[in-house]
């Protein structure tokens, strides 16, 4: 066999892998677009589910779903953001710091449905939160954690030193120079982080079905329960009541998160313009 | 003969007062030995350039000057600085008011990614000054001083990045005069800017000597011998061995008739 011939397949074979790769995701793409599409009305976004076969609209799940993912960025952000900072400018380089990004990295690998399940002993029952937006944002927050705080370090560390130096060449402290200097200049690289991260939440089901509940209900307070899209998209398909609910959810789900990683690469590339 | 008072004019503005005065330093960067035994004093209202091959510590021994070695963790000083008679590394100095009176130009022009106004605007307010009025006089001073003004003036709003390289440099030279410094340490602030930027910030610099004392680093001869009052040479005779200052004193006696050997054999470029 020529070198011709082995160019060729080597290439054809490479084709074919890169083919399946962007094929699997057209294939569920498609396949919940055509499923789904019929089922996306006003009504199906806005009104309630009733009847025993869950007819009408899927809108308190929507609400619950963005509410739970809102609340857990509001709790996570300050938190991760100041965790970041003070890894990447305070933090003497050593062992703590290593031992701090290691425990981050496998907070971030820990299985949704152990989450999930720690979650409802310390949040729901321990903590007496009971099954809430806040018990669901709570463990969502421990999953994005790790995620908004490694974004926000690797965005800290990518802002150069000589931006630092001007700053405390005029006299401005440290906590001056972050808040004033580093931060403002890190901030688009870190709001990809918050995005992809509340991407991340948006999609999850395990830790929200232990800690949110299962209710279909329309969350005020912050202790009232919820159901989630995914959730409700869960009890649709394995209860097998409805289908076409189940795939008009999904359909509204994927436009969610693919509209939130959308915007992470939005702001990423805007960013890189800008410099 | 005729020259004789000139000559005479010339070293009594020199014998101004000394605004720093270094005795006997020696600089660490952890084990390594970087400084040795650096005696010198910096007239104020002159400009001093600190000259020698790549390596031979002027860049360090500057950033002692405004403690900003401070920031490179397990670095170390030994000896004394002071600024007009007061020690900068004594107890109860802090390094934050230090650089303030002590302003620092860089080798890479380094805008903050903010407006040219905010930039200018930013040791100010860093240092307590809010009311709008205050601010804008003192941004459009700097800037005029900078030699900036004429150039930036309608567009105060756009990002200090989109500037030139030359620009951008006079903008950070602006940003520093906004405090007020006593002195301004410029580590070789024309080697990443176009020449005719760097026609434009040597200009400045003789205008600015009547009010800030200014020491420039710079691997340039012709340079020192164009922009500075009095050189210091500096040298690490040996890899790993801590760097001196050879000779120091008047530019022209420095480039015409050194009294050091390796002073002459750098500046008739036998090495560096």
């Amino acid at each position: 066999m020529g070198k011709r011939w082995s160019n060729r397949i080597a290439l054809g074979v490479l084709w074919a892998c890169g083919l399946i790769t962007v094929a699997a995701l057209g294939a569920v793409i498609v396949y919940v677009f055509v499923r789904g599409i019929g089922q996306i009305t006003p009504e199906f976004i806005f009104t309630k589910p009733h009847g025993v076969n869950a007819e009408g609209g899927i809108g308190p799940t929507i609400w619950a779903t963005l509410y739970v993912t809102g609340l857990s960025m509001v709790i996570v952000t300050p938190i991760a953001v100041l965790a970041a900072v003070y890894l990447a400018e305070y933090a003497v380089q050593g062992r703590l710091v290593n031992a701090i990004r290691f425990a981050a990295d496998t907070l971030a690998s820990v299985p949704s449905i152990v989450m999930g399940l720690f979650g409802f002993a310390f949040f729901v029952e321990a903590m007496g939160f009971k099954f809430s937006v806040l018990s669901g944002a709570l463990a969502l927050s421990f999953l994005m954690l790790p995620i908004v705080m490694r974004a926000t370090e690797e965005a800290i560390r990518a802002v150069p030193k000589y931006i630092r130096w001007g700053s405390y060449g005029l006299g401005a402290s440290k906590w001056q120079t972050v808040s004033r200097i580093v931060l403002p200049a890190a901030l688009p690289r870190i709001l990809t982080g918050i995005i992809l991260a509340m991407g991340r939440a948006v999609g999850e089901t395990a830790v929200v079905i232990f800690t949110m509940g299962q209710a279909i209900y329309l969350p005020l307070s912050p202790l009232d329960p919820g159901r989630s899209m995914t959730v409700h998209l869960y009890t649709l398909a394995m209860e097998g009541i409805n289908m076409d609910a189940a795939y008009g959810t999904a359909l509204l789900l994927m436009v969610m998160v693919l509209f939130f990683n959308l915007s992470a690469r939005w702001l990423a590339a805007r960013n890189r313009r800008l410099r | 003969m005729t020259s004789v008072p000139a000559v005479a004019t010339a070293h009594e503005a020199l014998t101004g007062n000394p605004r720093f005065s270094v005795r006997g330093l020696e600089f660490y960067y952890g084990d390594f030995h970087a400084l040795t035994g650096i005696t010198i004093d910096v007239r104020e209202n002159s400009v001093t350039a600190f000259i020698g091959p790549s390596g031979c510590g002027k860049s360090t021994f500057l950033r002692c000057l405004n403690r900003m070695n401070d920031l490179i963790p397990g670095t170390r000083v030994e000896g004394k600085i002071t600024l007009d008679g007061a020690d900068i590394y004594g107890p109860g100095v802090d390094p934050v008011d230090l650089r303030r009176r002590v302003g620092m130009i860089f080798q890479q022009p380094n805008p903050f990614p903010m407006s040219i106004y905010d930039n200018v605007a930013f040791g100010p307010r860093l240092h307590g000054v809010s009311k709008k009025s205050e601010l804008d006089e003192i941004v459009e001073n700097a800037l005029v001083r900078a030699n900036l003004w004429k150039e930036v003036k309608d567009i105060m709003g756009r990002g200090g990045l989109t500037l030139s390289g030359g620009q951008q440099q006079r903008l950070c030279i602006a940003r520093v005069l906004a405090v007020q410094p006593d002195v301004l340490l410029m580590d070789e602030p024309c080697s990443a800017i176009d020449p005719t930027s760097v026609q434009k910030v040597e200009d400045l610099m003789a205008e600015l000597k009547s009010s800030v004392t200014i020491i420039i680093v710079t691997h340039n001869m012709q340079q020192a011998a164009r922009v500075s009052d009095e050189t210091a040479f500096f040298l690490q005779e040996r890899q790993g061995e801590a760097a001196e200052l050879i000779e120091f004193g008047r530019t022209a006696e420095i480039f015409t008739s050194p009294r050091d050997r390796r002073t002459e054999d750098y500046i008739t470029g036998r090495f560096g």
